[in-house]
């Protein structure tokens, strides 16, 4: 059965590694496909609507065309569409410079007659709203209910009841770099584009229906991405426009989305509206849950949220719909559905737990069904110092009050098949991994590295590791879901090991022993049973002539796990006179599996809490209803995490067991509700709608006193 | 920057179209400059004629001609630039990433000072010297900075990243000591949606044992 070792074999996995692409990120080098310059390369700009909703009367290019320096246009909608959110697309131009795209875009005239929208919730809800999606009545899809157990019975069983409703508005990706893609023509029939996305063969084979080609003669590469968190997958309408804008002007072109444009269109969080009401009984079971809610995911679905969550109820009942409005679609972000549902989830254990008069986090104990979360309480509370916290919700003296809170997580992370590798060994010692898989940030170059250069004594520097190119033509998933390290990993391992055996196979005479009774060593190959028999790793290779190893892998599900629990505790302080809240500290207990570099991990713990923490604190966007566009799209009006929101974060890497699963998703899910607790904690008021803001605070406060 | 409002062949101006919008049905000729909308309007008009100079910028104690136009910002030019002779400059570790002085994506150094490549004019930039992240390292040799957000992890996706440690090579030129409060007010101007953060501070004090 494969395995990864034991922890005391292992010279590099688990252990704290630098990136293999920190030299060129720090110097400026990496080339992300924003930074790619192509000869003759023309920019593209896309002209979106301003409107939510309207019918398209009219568009001219002409002017847009004759302006010296455009080379193409190319009209998106035709006469008779339908605009049905701000920011879609109408026309796209290719030019010399962006700045003449720029011009160009507005000089083409587009003339609509607009029709009614909405682009709130409650807009969207009210009677005589206006129908803005002919399949769904009252702008509603079709309540998707749910039930189990006997909800009435146990109400019965109920000592306490809270009802409650809460909130979590839209909140939108934020990628640094934008969306966007160059593309390049070979000739007529192969297609070359650089892509900002988290699945080079997803790009690859949408391109290659959309323009009819063979999958092999559309190369896609991402050699480094900046940011994607769930919205970066497929080459969307602007990666199909701009190959067009390629292949019409015969030059390579760029495309990247404005900041404006990337929060209209690029994906968002869904909002998330919960109205619950739940029992439990005097020994502190969660006994009965009935929930109806809602979200919008723009003019299309995708508003799920979890509900209940991580706690066992044995008696539910939930209903939920997806409500329309004329805005840009929702895509995965971040654990889709998870962080809106603990935030609810984890603000109701509170509630409920109070009213019960008992301890939350031995409230939790009692309805928490999994074991690795216990053993987090235990780790967290302490970490945090969990006595410390108010026995009465507000109680502290002065203006600025502290509070503690905990909040919990889920999520799967087990990867699955549909990576193909190679890891070859040349004669001159020099190493090559190659997969189809692409590093958005989360270090996989770097782990696979690592995992070669254990199975061959060598150091990961000295592993050429080759991913984000659908050339080789080596499959592999998108990196979604937190599955990329789970998917990849136990195929370079099989890889690397099968190509090990292949070198010892081959230096077997010459060391005149069994394979099975030789090793790596540092540099080295030796054999166990006779220790002065040994070689270097370059005189073993230099054995293979021209005959390099090659050897693929498999994924094995022996080595990696599926399902990974997370607890985080935050402290909070809050000035009650402003209303401003800083999060003193957040400790993250993140069950993460064998931690393949435990560097990079914690990095991803780091940037899961600060995510979460930007949900819970600041991140909104706002929609007028008035002119039905964003009043936020850029980054000063929406708010993301800046230096001085850091809390001190302990990123405790919970690693009870030896097989991989991914964390690029969990540690953002349960900072949420760590910190909304802690809040009402320190203040003694309960905030049920995201972000916990100052002016919301202020409000609650004086609700208080009134 | 001034909201000059553009009225390109439109016969509606922005004003009557807000009052229009969002009180029914109205039928609206939509013309272009109220369309794109807040695309930055305070370029030159669509179609005027761009005045246009050629001037020499010292980037990274290189002498560089370039044409630009009275609109070109600096970071333009270090990015997708060519000098006179027809060679890209090619300098992309400045990011675009707000293109409105918010995230500090864009940092160079102009005169040993931090400024906003993205909001500072080509031509407002002659005669001085101008150092981007591609500048720091002295040959082969990293900047400690540079050397402490490796060893640190203090980079993920990575795009954030060349702002961020041009940030810190100033802050760190200014101040070889700073304090947890002082990393944070010196990297205000940084944005990194990744949340590094953490090992940035980390990254930044051990880096100043170095210096
Ligand atoms: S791109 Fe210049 S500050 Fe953001
Ligand atoms: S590392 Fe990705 S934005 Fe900072």
């Amino acid at each position: 059965m494969a395995s990864w070792g034991e922890a005391s074999e292992s010279r590099l996995i688990g252990k704290r590694i630098p990136r293999l692409s920190g030299r060129d990120k720090v110097t400026g080098k990496a080339k992300y496909t924003f930074d790619i310059n192509r000869p003759g390369m023309l920019y593209g700009r896309i002209l979106r609507s301003e409107v939510a909703h309207a019918n398209v009367v009219g568009v001219d290019l002409s002017e847009a065309e004759a302006l010296p320096g455009v080379k193409a246009v190319i009209q998106i909608v035709e006469v008779g569409n339908k605009i049905r959110y701000q920011g879609q697309e109408i026309a796209a131009v290719a030019a010399e410079t962006d700045d003449i795209a720029k011009d160009a875009i507005r000089l083409i005239r587009v003339d609509v007659e607009e029709l009614p929208y909405v682009v709130t919730e409650e807009d969207a809800m009210r009677e005589n709203a206006p129908q803005i999606r002919d399949d769904w009545a009252g702008n509603q899809s079709n309540p998707n209910v749910r039930e189990e157990g006997d909800i009435n019975a146990g109400f019965e069983q109920a000592a306490v009841e809270v009802e409650a409703t809460y909130h979590t508005p839209v909140q939108t990706h934020v990628c640094l770099e934008t969306h966007g893609n160059v593309a390049e023509w070979e000739d007529e029939q192969n297609l070359t584009v650089w892509a900002s996305t988290q699945g080079v063969f997803g790009v690859r084979d949408d391109l290659a229906g959309s323009f009819n080609l063979p999958v092999n003669q559309v190369r896609v590469i991402t050699e480094h991405m900046g940011g994607g968190f769930g919205s970066k997958f497929g080459p969307g309408v602007e990666g199909r426009r701009v190959a067009e804008l390629a292949r019409i002007t015969g030059r390579p072109v760029k495309l990247m989305l404005t900041r404006k444009a990337e929060h209209l269109v690029a994906g968002n969080r869904p909002s998330m509206t919960q109205h619950v009401r739940a029992g439990a009984t005097s020994d502190g079971r969660i006994i009965a849950y009935d929930m109806k809610g809602h979200g919008t995911g723009g003019i299309s679905s995708g508003a799920g949220f979890q509900a209940p969550y991580v706690y066992h109820v044995p008696n539910r009942r939930t209903e939920r719909v997806n409500v329309a409005v004329n805005v840009g679609n929702q895509r995965a972000m971040r654990a889709p559905g998870h962080p809106q549902g603990a935030f609810a989830m984890d603000s109701l254990m509170d509630e409920l737990a109070e009213k019960l008069g008992m301890n939350p986090l031995e409230f939790r104990r009692i309805n928490d069904p999994s074991e690795v979360r216990q053993a987090q309480y235990t780790l967290g509370a302490q970490e945090i110092g969990w006595h410390r916290r108010n026995s009465v919700p507000g109680a502290g003296k002065g203006v600025k009050k502290r509070g503690i809170g905990v909040g919990s997580g889920q999520w799967g992370g087990g990867g699955g098949r549909g990576t193909q590798a190679r890891v070859t060994i040349n004669a001159d010692g020099t190493v090559e991994a190659v997969t189809g898989t692409q590093d958005i940030g989360t270090g996989i170059r770097t782990a696979i590295a690592i995992i070669v250069a254990e199975e061959f004594g060598l150091a990961p520097t000295d592993i050429t590791v080759k991913v984000g190119d659908s050339g080789p033509g080596l499959r592999s998933g998108g990196s979604g879901g937190s599955q990329t390290t789970p998917s990849v990993a136990p195929v370079i391992k099989t890889a690397a090991a099968a190509a090990k055996q292949k070198l010892f196979e081959r230096i077997a005479p010459q060391l005149n022993a069994p394979v099975g009774d030789m090793r790596v060593g540092n540099r080295t190959i030796y054999v166990v049973s006779d220790r002065t028999k040994t070689i270097k790793w370059e005189l073993a290779t230099g054995q293979l002539g021209m005959e390099s190893i090659s050897e693929g892998g498999e994924w094995d599900e022996e080595l990696r796990q599926d399902r990974v629990a997370g607890t985080q505790f935050a402290e909070v302080e809050v000035d009650t006179e402003t209303g401003a809240i800083s999060v003193i500290k957040i400790v993250a207990v993140q069950d993460c599996g064998l931690a393949i570099n435990r560097l990079t991990t914690e990095s991803q713990i780091n940037g899961g809490v600060i995510m979460g923490l930007g949900q819970a604190l600041l991140e909104e966007r706002f929609m007028d209803a008035q002119t039905g566009r964003m009043l936020n799209a850029n980054l000063e009006d929406y708010k993301v995490p800046g230096t001085f929101e850091i809390p001190e974060i302990k990123s405790i890497v919970f690693d009870t067991h030896r097989k991989v699963t991914g964390v690029g998703e969990p540690p953002c899910i349960p900072t949420l509700g760590a910190i909304a607790n802690a809040v009402y904690n320190a203040i003694g008021v309960r905030i049920r709608s995201l972000p916990i803001t100052p002016d919301k605070v202020l409000d609650a406060l004086a609700a208080e006193k009134a | 920057m001034p909201d000059k409002e553009k009225k390109t062949g439109t016969n509606i101006s922005r004003r009557s179209f807000l009052k229009g919008v969002g009180t029914g049905t109205v039928a609206a000729t939509v013309a272009p400059s109220v369309l794109i909308g807040s695309e930055k309007e305070t370029e030159a008009q669509a179609g005027d004629a761009v005045a246009s100079a050629t001037i020499q910028l010292n980037i990274n104690g290189k002498p560089y001609q370039v044409e630009v136009e009275a609109r070109t910002t600096l970071l333009t030019v270090l990015r997708d630039g060519m000098d006179t002779s027809g060679k890209n400059i090619d300098l992309t570790g400045a990011k675009l990433i707000c293109d409105r002085g918010e995230c500090g994506g864009c940092t160079v150094m102009v005169d040993g000072k931090t400024v906003y490549a993205c909001m500072m004019l080509a031509m407002d930039a002659q005669d001085t010297q101008i150092t981007t992240v591609e500048g720091l390292a002295d040959g082969d040799d990293l900047h400690p900075i540079q050397e402490a957000f490796i060893q640190h992890d203090a980079l993920m996706c990575g795009f954030c990243t060349p702002g961020f440690v041009v940030s810190s090579a100033a802050l760190l030129s200014e101040n070889t000591k700073p304090t947890l409060e002082e990393i944070k007010v010196g990297l205000s101007g940084n944005t990194c949606r990744c949340g590094t953060y953490p090992f940035i501070f980390d990254a930044v004090k051990s880096a100043s044992k170095k210096m």
